[in-house]
């Protein structure tokens, strides 16, 4: 068994920088990603560190107290021991089910960037829809790599825009970042329907057709005429959850913040969580944004480094105060952003057949009726539906799950229903890949069973 | 500051501790047979051992004599659309259990003479037997045990069918409530919650059961009974959907795998492999080493498993007395106090053993008898000192 002292699960920004700064400062750091390479900016200077070793390629599948770390890599399962865990695990992409949401050609952020990125320039007419800054720079990458947006659909009307301008001059350079998004979609002519709601997709020939209807600041549908699109992807994308599938595995304390992205780990401002020698690193911590994730990754390897070895404090002092600084400022920035993504309260006018939990089919109606049944819980729906037993494990609906249950019940509190339980293997892995290569006769067999 | 206590106005007949498929059975036909009832569980209806087991409704891997009380339970699974009011909870299949290796062959003989002793109608099968009923399995195996009497429920969907059950037949379900002390005074039971928990109640009845499953140790503490109850952290591994590559439930004679495969294609797969857990705090996390093990007998058992993608791993807790054999009957030394749990296979035999004692505490005539729960009290290991007798004893 492979040993260090740290080991940083994800390479994307807040990771890198966690894996650098505790690597800096003298520990041996493993960093493990499921892709085959770290975050672009960073990727040169992960590579290049020092005692930091990377498994890319290597999807965690478990992390047990130790921490034990078990990975499927490319040539078999592998196993790490480190003393402290950083978990900089991102974001996973929110979509709020609408009718159609699962019609195929309609794609989450994640899948549109994929697209995006592969050499062949995507045919026909793309509609973006949702919420948050995220749907503006989906648009502006997609127009400048020559898609065509036949339309943008934002639950955020100028007004709720220009709100949050005092936060965003936090950061001008982020700012002008995305003023310069929605400079290129002007530019291309591109329609805007501004606090639109994305209510209804279906396929209309090869096409599909796309129903937009006028909604207030909290998304609920208001009386007035709809607008139809018609495109030939809908890309969809409600803001961002932070991943706390790591961190429910780990039993750490779990709050729930609407503008963070919904239930994130408690921790302090340098990641420190309620487990020991277990740290939250960007926007698993509640999203904040790339540019806050980078630097509270290096506050959380340096917390971690500090922890572990007693850094000289005074030493390290101002440069902490320094990143804090700079912390705050991104951070708020991010989270005023945030804000535009969270969930709104429009879930009420969700209709009774539409599907909620898309892996096992569950809709609207089943979960209703669980509760009607008596159903309190989160972990108890989960057992009465399948929702949230199928293959992404609840990461995808268990946000929208929960406010459908805190509506049907009445419960007071996210805190009352409780989430669903975080579960191994993180990511679905195949038999094979666990069992390796092995001899019936050598496998360990515990006592059997009493006659 | 605590909050304010929930209370019934008049005594209950009787009030269940515990809402897993025994207390909820126990529950259930003790309201049928007329008693006002009251459920008390600590966290929601068969959300333990009895919502997250394996769902297998096997004799192969119930104890031996056993085997009387899990035909009956089997039974009532097979029917539950006429006494709980659910269909298809479970289904029938042909349970095969096998050997690899000739150690296995000799435990698999045993077994199934064992069970046949207690009317259990398994027979031993050759290699090509065996294949024709399981097309999948590894042509490497070497006997089998086939019985007809088999199958598997959807163990998730449990406390769903008992919640409806229960209320219909007019029990009072108090979930989340956990039992922090048990008081005896005026021929009536006082079961409490902590005053400082969330849902603060306080329940009167007439008459006791404990069925409590892993926590039935400090339960029946509070009465100063004292029973050593041992508990098994078992871990569960699902697939995701796939073509069917199973269509009977299998086990190995050593008892370390139970695999089938459900409608939807999922694949189960347990075997009683241990987890990380304790009554305390309840099922901590996975020994991945544990896994693999499991994994690498279902792999070998129908090798097309090898390319299945495992999507969940979950655990649960097994309760298990000094002689791993039940404790169903009245608690020692009290009136009107019953316990039942620590049922080897219990989910099996959970609903006619839950039935089997309230027809005792009804009075009527039962069709088995019960295990008394006095053969396993034990000193109280907090409360005194042993005395010098029984120090030399």
């Amino acid at each position: 068994m492979l040993e260090f002292d740290v080991a940083v699960l994800g390479g994307g920004p807040a990771g890198t920088h966690a894996a650098l700064a505790a690597a800096s400062a003298g520990l041996r750091v493993a960093l493990f990603d499921e892709n085959p390479r770290a975050d672009s900016r960073a990727d040169a200077r992960v590579l290049g560190a020092s005692n930091l070793t990377t498994f890319f390629s290597h999807p965690v599948w478990s992390v047990t107290t130790g921490y034990r770390i078990d990975a499927a890599g490319p040539d078999g399962p592998t196993q790490s021991l480190a003393r402290a865990l950083i978990v900089a695990c991102g974001t996973t992409d929110r979509v709020v089910p609408f009718e159609g949401w699962t019609t195929p050609g309609v794609i989450g952020l994640a899948a549109a960037s994929m697209l995006l990125k592969s050499p062949v320039k995507l045919p026909g007419d793309s509609l973006v829809a949702g919420c948050g800054p995220l749907i503006a720079a989906i648009a502006a990458t997609a127009i400048e790599a020559g898609c065509r947006i036949a339309a943008i659909a934002d639950l955020a009307g100028t007004a709720d825009w220009a709100r949050k301008l005092p936060a965003m001059a936090a950061r001008p350079d982020l700012l002008l970042q995305g003023l310069g998004w929605w400079q290129t979609i002007r530019r291309a002519g591109t329609l805007r329907y501004a606090r639109h709601s994305l209510v209804r997709v279906e396929p209309e020939g090869k096409r599909l057709r796309a129903t937009l209807a006028p909604c207030d600041a909290a998304g609920r549908m208001i009386d007035a005429k709809p607008s139809f699109v018609l495109a030939d992807r809908i890309i969809v994308s409600h803001g961002l959850c932070p991943a706390t599938e790591m961190t429910r595995l780990l039993r750490a304390r779990h709050r729930y913040s609407s503008d963070a992205g919904g239930w994130i780990v408690a921790a302090d401002e340098h990641g420190r969580t309620s487990r020991a020698l277990l740290y939250v690193a960007g926007d698993a911590a509640g999203a904040a944004g790339a540019a806050a994730a980078e630097i509270h990754g290096t506050l959380a390897g340096l917390a971690c480094a500090s922890d572990l070895c007693g850094t000289d404090a005074g030493r390290v002092r101002p440069r902490i105060e320094l990143l804090r600084r700079k912390h705050r400022r991104a951070a708020r920035f991010g989270r005023a952003m945030g804000k535009l993504m969270a969930l709104r309260p429009a879930l009420e006018g969700l209709r009774p057949e539409t599907i909620v939990c898309r892996c096992e089919g569950v809709t609207r109606s089943e979960i209703d009726a669980a509760c009607d049944a008596g159903a309190t819980d989160m972990n108890q729906l989960k057992a009465w539906t399948r929702c949230g037993m199928g293959e992404c494990q609840g990461r995808i609906c268990g946000d929208i799950a929960g406010d459908l249950l805190m509506l049907r019940t009445g419960a007071a509190s996210r805190e009352q229903i409780g989430y669903f339980t975080g579960r191994t293997p993180l990511r679905p892995v195949t038999v094979e890949a666990l069992t390796g290569n092995f001899l019936y006769e050598d496998i360990a067999i515990p006592n059997a069973a009493p006659l | 500051m605590s909050m304010p206590v929930r209370t019934s106005t008049r005594p209950f007949d009787v009030v269940v501790v515990g809402g897993g498929v025994m207390g909820c059975s126990a529950a259930l036909f003790l309201a049928r047979g007329g008693m006002r009832v009251a459920l008390m569980e600590r966290d929601a209806l068969c959300r333990a051992a009895s919502g997250v087991n394996a769902g297998t409704l096997t004799l192969h891997m119930t104890r031996a004599a056993l085997v009387p009380y899990a035909q009956r339970g089997w039974q009532m699974w097979m029917e539950t659309k006429q006494w709980l009011g659910t269909e298809n909870l479970a289904v029938p299949a042909p349970g095969l259990c096998l050997a690899f290796i000739e150690s296995e062959r000799d435990i698999l003989r045993a077994r199934v003479t064992a069970r046949r002793q207690y009317g259990a109608r398994i027979d031993l099968i050759e290699r090509a037997a065996a294949c024709a009923i399981e097309p999948g399995l590894n042509p490497a195996v070497l006997e089998a045990a086939y019985c007809a009497q088999d199958g598997f429920a959807s163990a998730n969907l449990t406390g769903r069918a008992y919640h409806m059950s229960l209320r219909a037949a007019g029990v009072e379900i108090f979930e989340r409530t956990p039992a922090a002390r048990i008081e005896q005074s005026d021929g009536c039971y006082r079961v409490q919650t902590s005053a400082h928990h969330a849902a603060c109640l306080r329940v009167d009845a007439k008459r006791l059961v404990l069925a409590g499953g892993v926590w039935l140790e400090p339960l029946c503490a509070m009465l100063d009974v004292h029973i050593a109850v041992k508990t098994l952290v078992n871990q569960l591994i699902v697939t995701e959907r796939m073509p069917p590559v199973m269509r009977s439930v299998l086990s190995i004679a050593n008892g370390l795998l139970s695999m089938k495969q459900f409608a939807n294609g999922t694949v189960l797969i347990g075997g009683g492999w241990q987890g990380v857990g304790d009554r305390q705090r309840g099922a901590v996390e996975t020994i991945p080493q544990n896994l693999i093990g499991n994994l690498r007998l279902a792999q070998h058992v129908v090798p097309a498993l090898a390319k299945a993608r495992v999507i969940r791993i979950w655990m649960g807790l097994e309760s298990e007395t000094a002689d791993a054999m039940p404790m169903i009957g009245p608690l020692p030394g009290l009136n009107d106090a019953w316990v039942i749990g620590c049922v080897h296979s219990g989910y099996t035999s959970g609903p006619f053993m839950g039935k089997l004692l309230a027809q005792t505490m009804l009075g009527e005539a039962t069709e088995l008898p019960l295990f008394d729960p006095s053969r396993l009290t034990t000193l109280p290991r907090f409360h005194r000192e042993p005395t010098p007798q029984e120090l030399n004893a």
